[in-house]
């Protein structure tokens, strides 16, 4: 049986990037709301909004491109909005509103900096194909990944493990929420790359004890 | 430790503040003075009547950059600040805890507990930095006096046997705090604590630089998403913000205090600059007002080790340090809050 989300109980798709990277990040800036504008995040914005980028003047063709397109999976219970994307011509696609022919989706993501080692980029656009194949009534199988970086895109098969591995995340991003807990900081490499690390502090979590700082400064 | 970003004090009463992009602008009679670009900045404090733009105010409650006006006095008139930061989950875990007579009791002895170790540790530090002046017998009564009145905090079964000792430990400390004051004493001497208003200029010093710092744990307790007026010590009382007072109580000594004596003893601050009034109250120029903030600027930008974190912060940062602290134990991350203790 698979749940329905109503409006009330949709989280944010980008978070499931976060959540993927870390469970306490996802928490702290979701749960808790704590969000610092970081050099990377306010550069990245720029990026998008930079008009000479040749991602978005190259012309292509029988391709439709949309920007900034809402989304939502009742079925995830996500919802946010899609950087990129694009409608690619196909007889088994589905109608547009005032454009002729049939067309097929394919997502977008584009991303500041380089490929992570993790999947946390690969689950995001992996979302986002759940999404538009709920809304449009059709399977979404591939979308890409475009690095700023490398400024190469990258092809992502939505396979099954993937969709799992998806719909596994989002649980459990719901579960949490619903509870209302912030998970307590594991140190870990991921910490070095964190732009929340220093509201985190991973290092003054459960092994400092609050007893022993007072107990020797009282000594 | 994030990054201590500049709080910018506008002293002078005819200035106007505007914005131009991401900027603001200082305007002396339509003559642009300074521009600072607002991602430097993570407040914006006046005093007396300067005035802003409804669109530096916009600019502010986006970037999250409080702007504050106060009186002229350094009373608080008002804030523009953009919507409530934060976790509501963790506010009502604040208000719960604050409503239960046992964890407040717990959060105020942290508090109070900070207060005393630190003005001890004050009276300590100059024991040992002026061995050979002074009145070093007082204060070592002094030191002996907090030292039980630690003990006692310890001790506290309830929150207003905790208020009896904090106003045993302070009546203790003032007692003997105008033996720290070395220079220009026909000016300097200090004739126990007096707030409204002020009697002398140690204490006119000591009540502008309390205010500066209320206003710093305000700001800090709301950045980590807790709310400054719901206090665990502190009574409540509308208009007051119970919480930033509570923070302060341990900060006042290492902050605020031994500043104010080493301005005085280092002669950062001079004899003039202070007028006693008809009533007996004591105000300040606004020339000593600008050198006493250069000089608290300044001394936010050193660092110092952080005796929990164990990590180089500026001094600025203690605020927020140790509010997010105790955000940490309100979430449960921690078993109990860590005041700062000073060295
Ligand atoms: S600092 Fe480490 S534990 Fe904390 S949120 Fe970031 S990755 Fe997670």
């Amino acid at each position: 049986m698979s749940i329905s989300y109503p409006d009330s109980d949709l989280l944010m798709l980008s978070g499931i990037q976060h959540f993927a990277f870390c469970r306490r990040q996802w928490a702290l800036i979701h749960i808790e709301q704590q969000w610092q504008e970081n050099v990377l995040t306010f550069s990245g914005r720029e990026m998008h909004e930079r008009a000479d980028d040749p991602f978005f003047t190259e012309a292509r063709g029988a391709v439709l491109v949309t920007r900034s397109l809402p989304l939502v999976s009742r079925t995830l219970g996500l919802y946010g909005v899609a950087d990129v994307v694009e409608f690619h011509r196909d007889e088994t696609g589905i109608v547009l509103k005032d454009r002729p022919g049939r067309w097929r989706s394919y997502p977008v993501e584009y991303k500041y900096g380089q490929p992570k080692i993790d999947d946390r980029d690969i689950v995001q656009l992996c979302a986002q194909g759940i999404c538009l194949a709920e809304m449009f009534g059709t399977p979404v199988a591939t979308g890409d990944l475009f690095y700023g970086r490398t400024r190469r895109r990258q092809p992502v098969e939505f396979d099954d493990s993937l969709r799992n591995r998806v719909r596994e995340l989002t649980a459990g991003m719901h579960e949490l929420f619903e509870k209302g807990v912030t998970p307590s900081a594991e140190y870990s490499a991921a910490c070095k790359s964190c732009s929340l690390v220093e509201i985190c502090l991973p290092k003054t979590g459960s092994r400092r004890s609050v007893r022993r700082y007072l107990d020797e400064a009282l000594r | 430790m994030r990054k201590l970003l500049n709080v910018l004090y506008v002293t002078s009463p005819e200035a106007y503040l505007g914005k131009e992009g991401e900027t603001v602008l200082i305007l002396l009679n339509d003559e642009v003075k300074l521009r600072i670009p607002i991602h430097n900045l993570e407040g914006i404090v006046c005093f007396g009547y300067t005035g802003a733009s409804p669109a530096l105010m916009h600019l502010c409650a986006e970037r999250g950059v409080a702007l504050s006006f106060l009186a002229e006095s350094g009373k608080f008139l008002a804030r523009v600040s953009g919507r409530v930061n934060g976790n509501v989950l963790l506010r009502r875990r604040q208000y719960r805890q604050a409503d239960s007579p046992e964890e407040a009791l717990q959060l105020a002895k942290g508090f109070i507990l900070g207060k005393i170790f630190n003005c001890r540790c004050v009276l300590q530090r100059f024991l040992r930095d002026h061995e050979q002046r002074g009145d070093p017998p007082m204060v070592q009564e002094g030191v002996k006096a907090l030292t039980i009145q630690l003990q006692k905090t310890a001790n506290s079964r309830h929150l207003d046997m905790l208020r009896g000792v904090e106003g045993e430990g302070a009546r203790v400390y003032y007692g003997v705090f105008d033996h720290l004051i070395l220079e220009v004493k026909d000016i300097f001497t200090f004739t126990g604590r007096s707030r409204r208003p002020p009697l002398d200029a140690v204490n006119a010093l000591l009540s502008f630089l309390y205010t500066l710092l209320a206003h710093d744990c305000t700001a800090a307790l709301e950045t980590v998403g807790l709310d400054p007026q719901v206090g665990f010590l502190h009574r409540e009382r509308p208009g007051r913000p119970s919480l930033a007072l509570d923070l302060m109580e341990e900060l006042r000594p290492y902050l605020v205090d031994r500043f104010v004596v080493s301005l005085i003893n280092t002669r950062q601050i001079g004899a003039t600059g202070f007028v006693t009034k008809e009533s007996g109250g004591v105000l300040m120029t606004d020339e000593v007002r600008k050198n006493v903030i250069t000089a608290w600027q300044k001394r936010k930008q050193e660092e110092v080790m952080h005796p929990f974190l164990g990590e180089k912060i500026p001094v600025g940062l203690i605020p927020y340090a140790q509010a997010l602290l105790l955000a940490r134990h309100l979430r449960g991350d921690l078993e109990a809050y860590p005041p700062f203790l000073m060295k």
